[in-house]
This record gives structure tokens, C-alpha cells and sequence, in this order.
């Protein structure tokens, strides 16, 4: 019960930090509202027991929001947002499209009879390990090589012609 | 009471991602359709988290979790490579002025 009520508050917190995104005028209060909608679900995961990954995902987006926000500063018009702007295309269009997925998932989520264990399992932090090192460890090997190919990719990517030769 | 909560995150689930799906697609910068992308991302992690502790295998979708994380990282990193070469090449960082393509 105390779960529901937690799980449900921070979707609530989540949703709403996440359309906040879209609504603020200024890019770093967006960023901001980005972490804060990270966080929500970070916490929804450490109650449901996942210690590790919660913990995971908020430092990583944590991270990930600062490098986001120096990118804000550089590349936008009124990041400090000192004056309203909105830039959008086809609000519309975009608005009709994410209500209809947003209806389709929805259905599913309450009509689908989801398969239900009683109780959790033992510590997920050694399944998990044991998982990746074991019957998972292609995915852990492919997310590797991803992660390999994005370092180069990103490099090559952005440098500049000066530095290439 | 176990269904019932994870109804409601997968709801809640649903929800960010249409958020992030609608940021995406309306969004002109090239920074906020990452945001947006990243929103549907965080979606996907709610959604793994809940369906781990409501049941099915112990393990599968806590993976799930860290590939997503995973696809986080690299869709910021590679979003962030290409929009500097896109300004640097052409002072741009809005979508509607990257029309090379569209031909």
C-alpha cells in the first residue's frame, strides 16, 4: 500500500517535471526539470529494491545533466531564459501522435493480465552481476563494443579538420 | 496489490514516453529533441523496473535497466558529436535549418 501510494506520487512528480521540460522557457531550468523527472524514477526504483541501478541512474544522470547544460550555454539562444520563447514545430501534429501512443500503451498496460510473482527475489545486485557475467553476457559484450564505437565515433565525429591530421 | 502498483507505473511509464515522444517530434533545437528522447528512455527504465519487481525472470529486466542506462549515455554523447559538427560546419542548431537531405 505504502508502495502504491510512493509509486504512484513519484510517477506523478516524474510526468509532470517531464512535461515541464517542454513548458520552461529557459534551457537550463528544462535540464533541470529533466534531472528532477530522472531522480523521480530513480527513486520509484530504489523502493522497488533495485539499490544498485537506482543509484546508478542518478549519478549517471545527474552527470549527464551538467555536461547537458554547458551544451545548453554553448550552442543555445536564451539559455538563462530571461525572456519566453517557444520552439516548436507542428504542436499539433506532435500533440495528437504522443496522445494516441500514450492511449495505445495505456490500454495495455491495464488490460494486458501481467504475469505476478509473490514476493521479491534474493539480493538483485548479485543476480544482476551473475546475469551479466553469465547467460548475459553477450549483451554485455555488445554494450562494450557500443560503448567503444561511440568513444571513437564521437571523436571523429566532432574533431576538428586542424586536429585530424 | 502487486498488479495494481505495477498497472499504475506502467501508466506512469506510458506517460513519459509520450511526453518524451511529443518533445521530440515538436521540438526545433537539436538539444531539446535529445531531451526528449532521453525522457522516453526514462520511460522504458520505469517501466523494466516495475515488470523486475512484479515478477517474470529475476534477472532479464534488470539487464534491460542497464542497457537502457547504457543507450542514455550513448545517445547523448553521439546527439552531442553531431550537433557540434552541425554547428561548426553550418551555425546551426535547429532542426528546421538542417534541410540538406531534403531534396
Amino acid at each position: 500500500m505504502t508502495l502504491l501510494v510512493l509509486a504512484a506520487a513519484l510517477g506523478v512528480v516524474a510526468v509532470v517535471t517531464g512535461i515541464g521540460v517542454f513548458v520552461a522557457d529557459s534551457m537550463a531550468r528544462a535540464t533541470f526539470l529533466l534531472l528532477a523527472s530522472f531522480v523521480a524514477v530513480a527513486v520509484v526504483l530504489l523502493a522497488f529494491g533495485l539499490a544498485y541501478l537506482g543509484i546508478v541512474v542518478v549519478l549517471m544522470m545527474t552527470i549527464e545533466m551538467m555536461i547537458m547544460v554547458v551544451f545548453m550555454v554553448m550552442l543555445m539562444m536564451n539559455p538563462a531564459g530571461l525572456e519566453p520563447m517557444t520552439m516548436v514545430h507542428n504542436r499539433w501534429g506532435a500533440r495528437l501522435i504522443a496522445l494516441a501512443v500514450f492511449a495505445v500503451l495505456a490500454a495495455g498496460a491495464l488490460v494486458v493480465p501481467w504475469p505476478v510473482r509473490p514476493g521479491p527475489p534474493g539480493d538483485p545486485t548479485t543476480a544482476l552481476g551473475a546475469d551479466l557475467m553469465g547467460p548475459q553476457m553477450l549483451t554485455m559484450t555488445v554494450l562494450g563494443l557500443a560503448i567503444l564505437a561511440t568513444i571513437v565515433g564521437t571523436v571523429a565525429v566532432s574533431a576538428t579538420r586542424g586536429s585530424r591530421r | 496489490m502487486t498488479e495494481l502498483t505495477l498497472r499504475v507505473v506502467l501508466v506512469v511509464a506510458a506517460a513519459l514516453v509520450a511526453t518524451g515522444l511529443y518533445g521530440a517530434l515538436s521540438q526545433q533545437s537539436i538539444v531539446m529533441i535529445m531531451m526528449g528522447l532521453e525522457l522516453v528512455v526514462n520511460g522504458l527504465v520505469l517501466a523494466a523496473g516495475g515488470i523486475w519487481w512484479a515478477g517474470g525472470h529475476p534477472g532479464n529486466a534488470s539487464v534491460l535497466v542497464v542497457v537502457l542506462v547504457t543507450v542514455m549515455a550513448l545517445e547523448m554523447a553521439m546527439g552531442f558529436a553531431v550537433a557540434l559538427a552541425l554547428y561548426r560546419a553550418r551555425r546551426v542548431d535547429l532542426t528546421d535549418d538542417a534541410t540538406e537531405l531534403a531534396r
